[in-house]
């Protein structure tokens, strides 16, 4: 975390030059995010809290101020509470994107000089937000989909476990797909595990008595792919090269700068970027830099040289 | 209820249903059916999933689906006292989630990779999930409070719990010779058996002793025919009760131990809607919701037909992965549909 924030301040710190002529004035920016309920938003949690502390030692005069919510109808309320303190600034990481529309669109036609920013979850309405910082879930697929045809022969043959049925991922596994068009590597199975380590140690045991060659996994999930792996070493088979999940959980990427062959690369989506939401809505007042747009974060392919990047050693993640 | 009574609880059925004697060879042939339909259900299951895939029958598959029905059977036996003396338990999938968060924290907090530190987890974890059962019955019975109500608050408090200590991310055995050490009990066989298969051969097995040949397991099911005669009867209705959830958590906790060395983690989403799982094996196994009667040997049976079902899944290759869910359900309200009527049909 320490040195994303860091780059991530540098950054702002760069491209608001201005930021010391005006470090001397107060705002608050609220923080709303759903509470930790796995390990992606535990992740987000831990983010938000080093961001929150890092942007108030940079600008003195900050207050952020961070709050999490179990359910989409306590976000609603929880950012009514914060906008009750006087907020300059609403970072949001929505529950779900129709049932918090309505709760932050009246809270933004109420003071049309708040300031919004909305994280991975895009709003019904995008007229409300000024600012919006995702992940690319396209790309996520495809970013492992491009490792999959440059590393496997033509005739190869791949599993798929896929995560909860939503848009996130039939945007990845749709990505997924194209990107091994043309590539002869051929998907001869794919099944839901709901981003769970249990049902993707279930599917990937039956996956192994069904195929008699499975040649490499695309697991789509970090959790996944540790039951797939279990799975794997209990059918003592030596047929699969390697396994790809993605999200960067810690231990995978431990394992990915460990040289574990089994797991040679990752795929980033990463809980960080709400520490690039609030940095660049920070910035938003201490400078006259344009912020408002969209910020895609690219899906990066983590490897063995790169992987102390997405490293967070304090993380929950 | 009193109808389908089976023949290993009427000793304690006071005979107020002055039953003619003409009647009782029909009876007897009716209670039969209604003990065996399960397990013509997993017969019937078994041909199909012969006819769905080649590899279905394979020892390898066999033993790995057996396997992992090992927690939910286990976790469901728990769940036939509980249902039989008319109560629910809604808690148990977010109670394994908790135990197991416990039992991998002490055991990392212990550390060292030899099997005392592993004992010392399992008194943990089976301490945990006794805690746990035991809170409640203690508000279900003193509290009087619906124990469906009980049980929900008990999930909320439990799943919270995990997801608090863990936060939010992954609770993992640290010491990886220990892993090592405690793997085969999950992994491992006694002559080609899988050790988790034994544990809930075994639980079932002292299950079935409890509830069929002791004075409790005769109270528990005249708890849950008739609360009323029961009570007039003289059965320390609280105690039996509370007791019923106490043994819950015993079952959870002894799933536990042999969840635990599959992957070594526990997750805030460990254990999710394992409650429905195991209510659901425990209905397919011939014990009625409002209670009575149990058929533990059915729970166990019922347990073993929900993985085949979702193993068929997998293993068939004409379901969609997109209608995978409505097949399950389909297949699950067929299997019941068929008991049913076998236990009609005289």
């Amino acid at each position: 975390m320490r040195k994303l924030a860091i780059t991530a301040l540098a950054a702002t710190g760069v491209a608001f030059g201005g930021a010391a002529l005006a470090q001397d004035q107060n705002y608050t920016i609220g923080v709303s995010i759903p509470a930790a309920t796995h390990g992606w938003t535990g992740g987000v949690v831990f983010h938000a809290e080093e961001a929150a502390q890092m942007l108030e030692e940079a600008y003195p005069g900050l207050d952020v101020i961070v709050q999490t919510s179990p359910d989409a109808p306590s976000q609603a309320s929880a950012i009514e509470d914060l906008a009750a303190q006087g907020l300059d600034a609403l970072v949001i990481l929505p529950f779900n994107s129709d049932e918090l529309t309505g709760p932050v669109g009246a809270l933004a036609g109420r003071d049309p000089d708040l300031f919004v920013t909305v994280v991975d979850r895009g709003l019904a309405d995008p007229s409300i937000q000024d600012l919006y910082v995702a992940g690319d879930n396209p790309g996520f697929g495809r970013v492992a989909g491009e490792y999959f045809a440059q590393n496997l022969d033509d005739g190869a043959q791949v599993v798929v476990l896929r995560g909860i049925p939503t848009v996130i991922d039939d945007e990845r596994n749709e990505a997924f797909r194209a990107a091994l068009d043309g590539s002869g590597v051929e998907i001869v199975d794919s099944q839901y595990a709901n981003w769970n380590r249990d049902d993707a140690f279930r599917v990937m045991q039956d996956f192994l008595s069904k195929h008699d060659r499975i040649d490499a996994v695309w697991a789509s999930d970090d959790d996944m792919a540790l039951g797939v792996i279990e799975a794997i070493r209990q059918a003592e088979r030596e047929d699969i090269r390697f396994v790809v999940g993605g999200a960067g959980m810690k231990q995978m990427v431990q394992r990915v700068m460990d040289g574990d062959p089994m797991i040679p690369v990752d795929v980033s989506y990463p809980p960080a970027m709400i520490a690039t939401a609030m940095a660049v809505t920070a910035g938003s007042f201490y400078s006259q830099a344009p912020v408002r747009g969209t910020y895609v974060l690219d899906a990066e392919l983590i490897t063995q040289e790169n992987a102390d990047r997405f490293f967070f050693e304090d993380s929950p993640f | 209820m009193h109808e389908t009574r089976s023949h290993e609880t009427t000793s304690i059925e006071p005979g107020t249903k002055g039953e003619t004697p003409a009647r009782r060879p029909a009876r007897r042939r009716r209670i039969d059916m209604r003990a065996l339909s399960p397990f013509i259900a997993l017969a019937v299951l078994l041909v199909l999933g012969a006819f769905t895939s080649p590899v279905f029958l394979s020892v390898e598959n066999l033993t790995n689906v057996a396997t992992r029905a090992s927690f939910i059977a286990i976790i469901a036996v728990g769940a036939t006292f509980v249902i039989a003396a008319g109560g629910l338990d809604l808690s148990v999938g977010s109670m394994a989630a908790l135990t197991a968060g416990v039992m991998i924290l002490a055991m990392n907090a212990v550390g060292g990779a030899d099997v005392s530190t592993i004992a010392i987890g399992m008194a943990v974890a089976l301490g945990v999930a006794l805690a746990c059962g035991l809170f409640n019955g203690l508000v279900v019975t003193f509290g009087r409070i619906e124990p469906f109500i009980v049980t929900l608050g008990g999930m909320g408090i439990y799943r919270a719990l995990v997801v608090f200590l863990a936060a939010g991310g992954t609770i993992t055995m640290t010491d990886w010779d220990l892993r090592e050490t405690y793997r085969p009990i999950y992994f491992g066989d006694v002559l080609g058996v899988p050790i988790p298969v034994i544990v809930f051969l075994v639980v079932a097995a002292v299950a079935a002793v409890v509830l069929y040949k002791t004075p409790f397991g005769r109270h528990v099911v005249a708890i849950g025919s008739n609360e009323d005669v029961a009570r007039f009867s003289g059965v320390p209705i609280r105690r039996v009760r509370t007791l019923t959830y106490v043994i819950q958590g015993l079952c959870v906790g002894i799933a536990i131990l042999v969840y635990v060395p599959r992957l070594g983690s526990a997750t805030p989403t460990t254990g999710l809607l394992w409650e429905l799982q195991a209510i659901t094996a425990v209905v397919i196994g011939g014990t009625a919701l409002k209670g009575g009667t149990p058929f533990v040997w059915g729970t166990v049976v019922g347990a073993l037909i929900l993985e085949l079902v979702a193993n068929i899944m997998v293993l068939s290759d004409f379901v969609s992965e997109y209608l995978v869910g409505a097949v399950q359900g389909a297949i699950i309200i067929i299997a019941m549909l068929v008991q049913r009527s076998l236990q009609r049909g005289r």
